[in-house]
């Protein structure tokens, strides 16, 4: 393929994965509104018999209905479109990188389209162990905004590396502060559901503690991998800039978003803080790490700035 | 509870200091407290980011204080140019890590005692831990064997009582690891004052050709802890043969770096002789305790100027500083030789380019048409007054401006004035190097890894206990077993072993 065709396929494939995505984003949104119509009904019923519905319902139809429950139904669909969309999205990624001749971490653009695919795959892998379906339309909606911002305001053509960037630091610290920013997107999505798991305005929702442990778990899982992103940054650092921390803006920021979600582990053994207001830390943290990606590439002057953003 | 109570039901006799130093003492070290300063550093560190600091960016401060006039004095006497090094910043840690010390303190005794004690018997009453209850055939003394080989093979530590019940605990290493990563952020902290108080860097432009020896006078900016003297500089020399820079010419970010390189001859402490190595962006070269990195690099045209009898007055390369991207350079030429004395305020371009309302700038990085753009003095330049000056500024208070001209390489100004005539020759490039050192980076290093390691372990491994008990029912002829479990991190269940453990014991999954 000549090297104008990758660039042609990089982007379609690019776009492809949006429109899979947006798919997706639909059928999930459709998830939730006739599971909710399906509830009311079931709220009917019980009312009308006076009694529980398991009680008098055939247990076996009763599970039989749960997963053929037409909100499911869409959810499964929204679900094989994720996968899809992310299938996509590494194609576009690796055509992009033969296109380059290098990683494909060379500017914003390229970051943002990886920092999507980080967000799917984050939640693809974790949902081949937990039944995800009710959390799709929470991640697929970020990650839409991503891609979106990444194809229209900062696309930029393919070039070679500043030669600031030439080290294998790059594939391990980029890859590394990619997948804590899909995890961290997820952790703020969970985080978020569980503010107003109570209100039980969507039935699909598991309880707040479930939300609130699952927080805990994708945190405690990216927390050690963004201290390490950080070192593997100031080790980085230290090799390029003779200095291993700076204070540079992208530095601390950095630090920041640490602090806030030590103070979330924190919080989540103090008494009085394990519930809401950890939640609210957990987003302040995802906050903190998208001022971090945006903020400080797009509107500060940092040694992390770089030609085409 | 009780206490709540009694505190409000009896008034409380007045606090003695010691009970008062007590008191801020637990305060201090409570969670609540940590989670607030934690708080804090993060808040404290935002001033940082979104004004220019004085370590990152002196000549931004500059700007931003003229522009502010009212609110820049009161920020910056507040410390707020300079945040990471500001009494209030350093109050905050340095609370945090007290805080920290007496949290973490207390828990390691604890913890240690915890370690080489058995665990806890099982609880009277082991249904209150929603265990599982069950009957079986075997007798009491063959569940529990099992309940202990099960539990021995998985690493759990087991104790074994003749009351007929197994104890079990696993997951010591969870607290360690949380002491561990604790200890690993004091020791990074004292590894980074280290490096503070013993550490040392400097900055030096070298233009090709040009030598460089590690001495404090070579220099053009240095700055060392309290404890670094510049007589422990290593002792090195360099010269920069050739420096190599290529940038874009594709459309695509035309004009980026995508090459810098610098070539040097370098003699080393212990050799006699010079060796030639390369310098790139990402690969330092390293001398001692010492390690040279290149920075940056810029254009140092090269003049001759000649005096009214056509003498030879000045010959040299200037080196001149970038401003843009572009590489659109100034500089000054000092003549002090000449009678009188004279001065050239220089815009070098190497690709040359005019614009009505910019007047003369650079359109590409490359020297594709270079050219130098002077305004000449001609009068006293105050070298003389024994106040230090920059080599990049001209005093022009005792000076008067002769005229303005554009050369080409090759060129010579005749001055108006006939007071001689400056020849703009070619240039050459020059680099600026940092030269740093600091003794306390690999102590950093250590004690990040180690706190990684230990965060791992505190986030990843459970603290659990299970209990199994078997008691012989005579009525039945059957044995009746009891599992239940303990996990000590909220959030965390048991569940799972007590599965395994109902499935092992019972003999079901062997």
């Amino acid at each position: 393929m000549t090297s104008m065709g990758l660039a042609e396929a990089s982007n379609n494939f690019v776009y492809a994965s949006m429109v899979t995505l947006f798919l997706a984003t639909i059928f999930f949104a459709l998830s939730y509104s006739s599971g909710r119509r399906r509830s009311q009904v079931t709220e009917t019923l019980v009312d009308s018999a006076g009694s529980p519905i398991s009680a008098t319902a055939d247990p076996i139809n009763n599970s039989e209905r749960a997963t053929v429950n037409p909100g499911w139904k869409m959810a499964n669909i929204g679900m094989s479109l994720t996968w899809l969309s992310a299938g996509l999205l590494t194609i576009g990624l690796v055509f992009r990188g033969l296109w380059a001749g290098r990683v494909p971490w060379g500017n914003m653009y390229e970051y943002s389209i990886s920092s999507a695919l980080g967000i799917l795959l984050v939640y693809l892998i974790w949902s081949t162990r937990r039944d995800l379906r009710w959390l799709g339309l929470f991640v697929t909606i970020p990650t839409l905004l991503t891609l979106g911002l990444a194809v229209t305001v900062l696309y930029t053509e393919a070039a070679q590396l500043v030669p600031a960037l030439k080290s294998y630091w790059l594939v391990i610290h980029v890859l590394a502060a990619i997948i804590c920013g899909g995890a961290f997107t997820v952790a703020a999505a969970t985080a978020g559901l569980s503010l107003i798991a109570d209100r039980r305005f969507v039935n699909q929702l598991p309880s707040r503690e479930t939300l609130e442990k699952y927080t805990h778990r994708i945190i405690a899982f990216a927390f050690p991998l963004w201290t390490f992103a950080v070192v593997a940054g100031a080790i980085w650092a230290e090799n390029a800039w003779g200095r291993y921390w700076g204070w540079d803006p992208k530095e601390t920021w950095a630090f920041i978003t640490w602090v806030v979600y030590a103070a979330y582990l924190h919080a989540r053994s103090t008494a009085g803080w394990k519930h809401q207001k950890a939640s609210v830390i957990a987003i302040v943290g995802w906050l903190s790490f998208l001022i971090n990606y945006f903020g400080v590439n797009i509107f500060v002057n940092s040694l992390h700035s770089y030609a085409g953003v | 509870m009780a206490t709540n109570l009694t505190e409000q039901q009896i008034p409380l006799p007045p606090m003695s200091r010691v009970g008062f130093l007590r008191w801020l003492w637990r305060q201090l070290t409570s969670m609540k407290t940590a989670l607030i300063l934690l708080f804090l550093l993060a808040v404290a560190s935002i001033p940082g980011s979104v004004l220019p600091q004085r370590g990152t960016n002196p000549i931004l401060v500059d700007e931003w204080l003229i522009d502010n006039p009212t609110w820049g004095p009161i920020l910056d006497s507040l410390g707020f140019f300079d945040v990471f090094a500001a009494p209030w910043f350093a109050a905050v840690y340095i609370l945090l890590f007290i805080s920290l010390i007496g949290c973490v303190a207390p828990r390691a005794g604890v913890h240690w005692r915890a370690m080489r004690r058995p665990p806890p018997p099982a609880p009277r009453n082991l249904n209150r831990l929603g265990g599982v209850s069950i009957d079986v055939s075997d007798q009491p003394e063959l569940v529990l064997s099992r309940a202990e080989t099960f539990l021995r093979k998985h690493h759990w530590r087991v104790i074994r009582s003749p009351e007929g019940w197994v104890a079990a605990e696993k997951g010591y290493l969870r607290e360690t690891g949380n002491l561990v990563f604790h200890f690993s952020l004091i020791l990074l902290l004292v590894a980074i004052a280290y490096g503070g108080l013993f550490g040392w860097r400097g900055n030096v432009i070298i233009r090709e050709g040009e030598g460089f020896s590690n001495t404090l006078t070579q220099y053009d900016a240095w700055g060392g802890g309290r404890f670094a003297t510049p007589d422990s500089l290593p002792e090195f020399s360099f010269t920069l043969d050739d420096f190599n820079v290529e940038f874009e010419r594709d459309n695509a970010q035309s004009g980026a770096p995508r090459l810098f390189e610098a070539n040097v001859s370098v003699v080393r402490p212990d050799a006699s002789a010079a060796a030639t190595e390369l310098i790139e962006v990402n690969s330092p070269m390293a001398i001692g305790p010492a390690k040279i990195f290149l920075v940056g690099h810029g254009y140092a045209p090269q003049f001759i100027v000649r005096d009214t009898q056509g003498n030879i007055v000045f010959d040299d390369a200037v080196a001149f500083l970038p401003q843009d991207g572009n590489f659109t350079s100034t500089g000054v030429v000092k003549v002090p030789d000449s009678n009188p004395q004279l001065g050239f305020r220089g815009i070098f371009l190497p690709t040359s380019a005019l614009d009505e309302e910019r007047g003369p700038y650079s359109s590409f990085p490359a020297p594709d048409d270079p050219s130098v753009f002077f305004g000449a003095w001609a009068g006293d330049l105050g070298l003389d007054s024994g106040v230090p000056q920059s080599i990049y500024t001209l005093e022009i208070d005792l000076m008067d401006q002769i005229g303005l001209r554009a050369l080409r390489p090759g060129e010579t100004w005749e001055l108006p004035d006939g007071s001689g005539s400056i020849e703009f020759t070619g240039f050459d490039r020059w680099a600026s190097f940092q030269i740093a050192s600091d003794p306390g980076k690999e102590a950093a290093l250590i004690a990040t890894i180690l706190a990684m390691g230990g965060l791992i372990l505190s986030l990843f491994i459970q603290r659990r206990r299970v209990w199994v008990k078997a008691r012989f029912d005579p009525g039945t002829g059957r044995t009746t077993v009891e599992v239940a479990g303990i996990a000590k991190a909220s959030g965390d269940d048991p569940q799972e072993n007590i599965d395994q453990l109902v499935g092992f014991v019972t003999g079901e999954s062997q």
